[in-house]
């Protein structure tokens, strides 16, 4: 069998396997969540539409930072606007999210 | 950016970017590689940013051959230095040194705090013109978004420029890209067209994947040049989500990425192997406290050129801080 058949097979092999065993806890949203340092961390469960936004936009490439100062989390996003091509709305939504 | 000037200190300019130490033992050659990449965004009024990275590394190998001590590389460049101006809700113009906007990993993965692998993937130099930035403008945004699909692109020409620190061809090119957000699906193509010395056309295409309520990750991304073509596929599941980010377990990331290029004539220019190379890379990724992270990981390299292994285990702790201290 060709090296590349076998690295084929286990891959696909893989990522059959690994939903399969996803039966995620109760917890989830927390843990995804920016932490601010200002103790703005939004409690767990929490699903707000910056929330959501969130995590179909920044956590498809990073996970949240573990904490940062809210002084900086509009410069954050508008670095982020511009890497991740955040629709206006969508940046907004993040903002809020940050500084609740 | 209403919201952001409503809170006093919002915009306050910021440093921040990776520290780290890679060790990398390719076809048993060990290399030691210290590196800091900066990177300092700082907002002039209500819609402007001008950011920067740089990357300062100072690679050392034991010189071999029954010699003592270590030889060393010492590098330090500039990745990019752009000013983004947010033209409207669909347009930021960026004017400067930007990353080439072809396929994803140049403008997503690649920052060291970032990617799931020290070693970029074997098809990166396809499409992103040898250096990975250019020198020009680009225009970029989204085009629209809804609850059920968002649609963004970018498009750029750059110059060429031979400078030591703004290294880039002359070319352009884009990529647009859909994202469904309520199947976490992304798909996209890209197109670059290297317009100095013999003109050359790049294709690209991605699809990200992220099925809902689990911890899965797919990635993945095709590139073709006039000579070469590869993909790669990565799959990282995120055991968060069994018990918490704050667990032992649920520190670790393990990761899973299948590359494979293709040659049809040698070009030294595009980057790729010199021949039909296949790879597979196991990783084991442990987030620790603090914003350290702890990469390793073992490949597997098959080419016609030699199979090898390639271990490497990296240390990175990512900084972000506000320039100065506030009240």
């Amino acid at each position: 069998m060709k090296p590349s058949s076998v690295l084929l097979a286990c891959l696909g092999g893989a990522i059959a396997m690994l939903p399969l065993c996803a039966q995620p806890r109760a917890h989830s949203a927390a843990s995804q969540a920016p932490p601010a340092q200002s103790g703005h961390a939004p409690a767990q469960g929490d699903s707000s539409p910056g929330e959501q936004v969130f995590k179909q936009n920044c956590s498809r490439c990073h996970d949240a930072p573990q904490g940062f100062s809210p002084r900086i989390s509009g410069t954050i996003l508008r670095h982020m606007r511009v890497r991740a091509s955040l629709s206006e709305p969508d940046e907004r939504q993040i903002l809020i999210f940050l500084n609740p | 950016m209403a919201a952001a000037q409503d809170v006093e200190g919002h915009n306050v300019p910021l440093i921040s970017g990776g520290v780290g130490f890679v060790t990398s033992t390719n076809g048993g050659d060990t290399t030691y590689i210290p590196v800091i990449t900066p990177l300092l965004a700082a907002p002039i009024g209500s819609r402007i940013l001008v950011e920067s990275r740089a990357i300062i590394l100072d690679p050392f190998s034991p010189k071999g051959g029954g010699q003592a001590g270590y030889r060393s590389n010492y590098f330090l460049g500039l990745t990019y230095l752009q000013a983004d101006i947010l033209a409207s809700r669909h347009a930021t113009i960026v004017a400067g040194e930007f990353l080439t906007p072809f396929a994803t990993y140049n403008e997503r993965l690649s920052p060291i705090w970032i990617g799931n692998f020290q070693d970029a993937p074997l098809n990166f130099g396809v499409g992103t013109m040898g250096t990975a930035s250019s020198v020009g403008g680009m225009l970029r945004g989204s085009a629209f978004s809804t609850a059920r699909l968002s649609a963004d692109y970018a498009v750029y020409f750059s110059a060429s420029s031979t400078n030591q620190q703004f290294s880039a061809a002359r070319a352009s090119g884009g990529r647009g890209s859909l994202y469904f957000p309520a199947t976490r699906l992304e798909l996209g193509a890209s197109y670059g067209r290297q317009l100095q010395g013999a003109a050359k056309n790049f294709a690209g295409a991605h699809v990200w994947w992220e099925p809902a309520n689990t911890g899965l990750r797919v990635r993945s991304e095709y590139a073709r040049g006039p000579h070469s073509s590869g993909y790669w596929v990565e799959a990282d599941y995120r055991l968060s989500r069994f018990s918490g980010g704050d667990s032992f377990a649920g520190r670790f990331e393990p990761v899973l990425r299948m590359q494979q290029t293709f040659r049809s004539q040698p070009d030294a220019s595009d980057g790729l192997p010199a021949a039909g190379t296949e790879e597979v890379d196991f990783g084991l990724d442990c987030r620790l406290p603090h914003e350290v992270r702890i990469n390793s990981s073992y490949s597997r390299q098959f080419s016609s050129a030699g199979n090898r292994n390639i271990w490497q285990t990296g240390i990175v702790y990512r900084f972000l801080f506000p320039t100065w201290r506030g009240k």
